[in-house]
């Protein structure tokens, strides 16, 4: 039997898919304005924001509307409260997004330090791990989330990397490097926090399929 | 406080079975809701702790219902003191055509012969406090029960089965015919009463269920379909029907 609860959960999802895009789009820009020195497509990520963050606040009423008249129960209210979640880890993963063009915008402005190797890998596999988290949510997949939350410690080890070789082939011998090296440093940190928020949504992911709770407890990702 | 065991419970009125097969575990101090749609067997369930549908003619029942280690539906059961140790709350409130006090004491009077006035006005006072009602009608205590609002009506109920000093309170739909601020009033004074007794309550408002229980049963023709904590059938149940039903989706 189809509820009117029904259609407000269909205009629920589309929102979320919408916030979805547009944190993927806007980290999707953000290493290629820095990839390409591309100052237009930096400023746009930070520009975007704003309506990145009207879309949170709307989406977390209409989750809060929706509690308030349906009451709803089991999976439905799983879901909705799984939804303010990702909401806001989305809205989070844009405000990354927009930090790394802020520094991408201040490096611009000065010469390359370093060809950039390790820095777009991490952004590739943040990119696949919010398109498969997001993914996993749309169908209902458990097991694809759990794969999500694994591929996390890849993105550790790749920002690792990138510390590793900034701080001993770079900082510590030529302090005149130092502004540009701490930059992409904190770019990575920020791809890692990006692929940190995701794993949340993974998890929150699996919650809400199998109400079965991973969060702080990683054994639970066991089948 | 008893907890209340059934075991492989079936009953028919007449050729119709109106319960298949339930086994459950109704903890004692705790609230437990029973919810499900319309004719699933609930009340039927209800009325078994109390042998209530034993008035119903054509009733035939097997299995066991232990409380306090005795089967009661077995016929060797006195009615009269199980009826004692197990009290039931009407959706209809319905105090005697009585005063407050006389109300009140009618229990005592058919369960202990010879107890002093002063003996009676200590049981009048301390199962309306425990309602809630002292303050309010401790000075019109010779007003007729029926004179009260449905709330109040429903409270004098509940003290009129607490002067017996049951172990069990079936409630069936106790607050379906007051208005929210009342049903409000009632679930806190079931929050305090189960402190001190077993409580189990029949309920098609699932928010009330989900509010006041510790524990929730969801029955569906005449099957006991599944029983757990209350926070995990409103929230992850296990069984597809009790989803459907919570989510609204049956029927």
């Amino acid at each position: 039997m189809l509820r009117h609860l029904d259609e407000e959960l269909k205009e629920l999802h589309k929102e979320i898919l919408k916030m979805a895009v547009f944190a993927q789009e806007a980290i999707y820009k953000s290493i290629e304005s820095l990839k390409n020195r591309d100052k237009n497509m930096a400023q746009d990520v930070v520009n975007n924001d704003n309506k990145i963050d009207e879309l949170e606040l709307s989406i977390d009423e209409k989750c809060i509307d929706l509690i308030a008249r349906y009451q709803p129960m089991a999976g439905d209210l799983r879901y909705i409260t799984t939804g303010m979640k990702i909401n806001a880890e989305l809205e989070r993963i844009a405000d990354m997004a927009v930090d790394i063009s802020q520094r991408s915008l201040g490096l611009m402005e000065k010469p390359m330090l370093k060809p950039l190797v390790d820095i777009p890998k991490l952004s590739q596999v943040a990119q696949n791990m919010v398109r498969d988290a997001i993914d996993a949510f749309v169908n209902r997949n458990a097991n694809l989330a759990r794969q999500v939350v694994l591929a996390d410690s890849e993105a550790d080890h790749l920002r690792n990397l990138v510390q590793d070789e900034l701080v001993n082939e770079y900082l510590a011998r030529d302090p005149k490097t130092a502004e540009r090296g701490v930059a992409l440093l904190l770019i990575a940190r920020y791809l890692e926090r990006i692929c940190d928020h995701t794993t949340n949504i993974a998890e929150d992911v699996i919650y809400m399929v199998e109400a079965k709770v991973v969060k702080h407890h990683p054994e639970g990702l066991n089948n | 406080m008893a907890n209340i065991k059934v075991n492989d419970l079936n009953l028919w009125y007449g050729d119709f079975q109106a319960l298949i097969n339930v086994n459950a575990h109704f903890t004692q101090n705790k609230i437990t809701a029973m919810i499900g749609p319309s004719g699933c067997g609930k009340s039927t369930l209800l009325r078994v702790f109390n042998r209530m549908n034993d008035l119903i003619d054509g009733v035939r029942q097997s299995g066991e219902v232990i409380i306090e280690g005795e089967n009661i539906i077995s016929e060797k059961t006195d009615l009269v003191l199980l009826r004692k140790k197990v009290g039931m709350v009407f959706q209809r409130p319905n105090p005697f055509p009585l005063s407050i006090y006389e109300n009140i004491v009618f229990g005592q009077k058919v369960h202990a012969e010879g107890l002093t006035k002063l003996k009676l006005d200590e049981i009048v006072e301390a199962s309306l406090k425990s309602v809630l009602l002292w303050d309010e009608l401790k000075d019109k205590l010779n007003k007729s029960g029926l004179s009260l609002s449905l709330e109040q009506k429903q409270r004098l109920c509940i003290a009129r089965l607490i002067a017996v000093r049951p172990e069990i309170l079936l409630m069936d739909e106790p607050c379906s015919t007051l208005d929210p601020q009342a049903t409000s009033r009632i679930e806190e004074l079931m929050r305090e009463l189960k402190n001190n007794y077993t409580i189990i309550i029949v309920t098609h408002n699932m928010q009330q269920a989900a509010r006041v229980s510790d524990e929730t049963g969801f029955m569906l023709l005449g099957e006991l379909v599944e029983f757990g904590k209350t926070e995990n059938i409103f929230t992850s149940p296990k069984d597809k029907r009790t989803e459907d039903y919570i989510t609204g989706r049956y029927g």
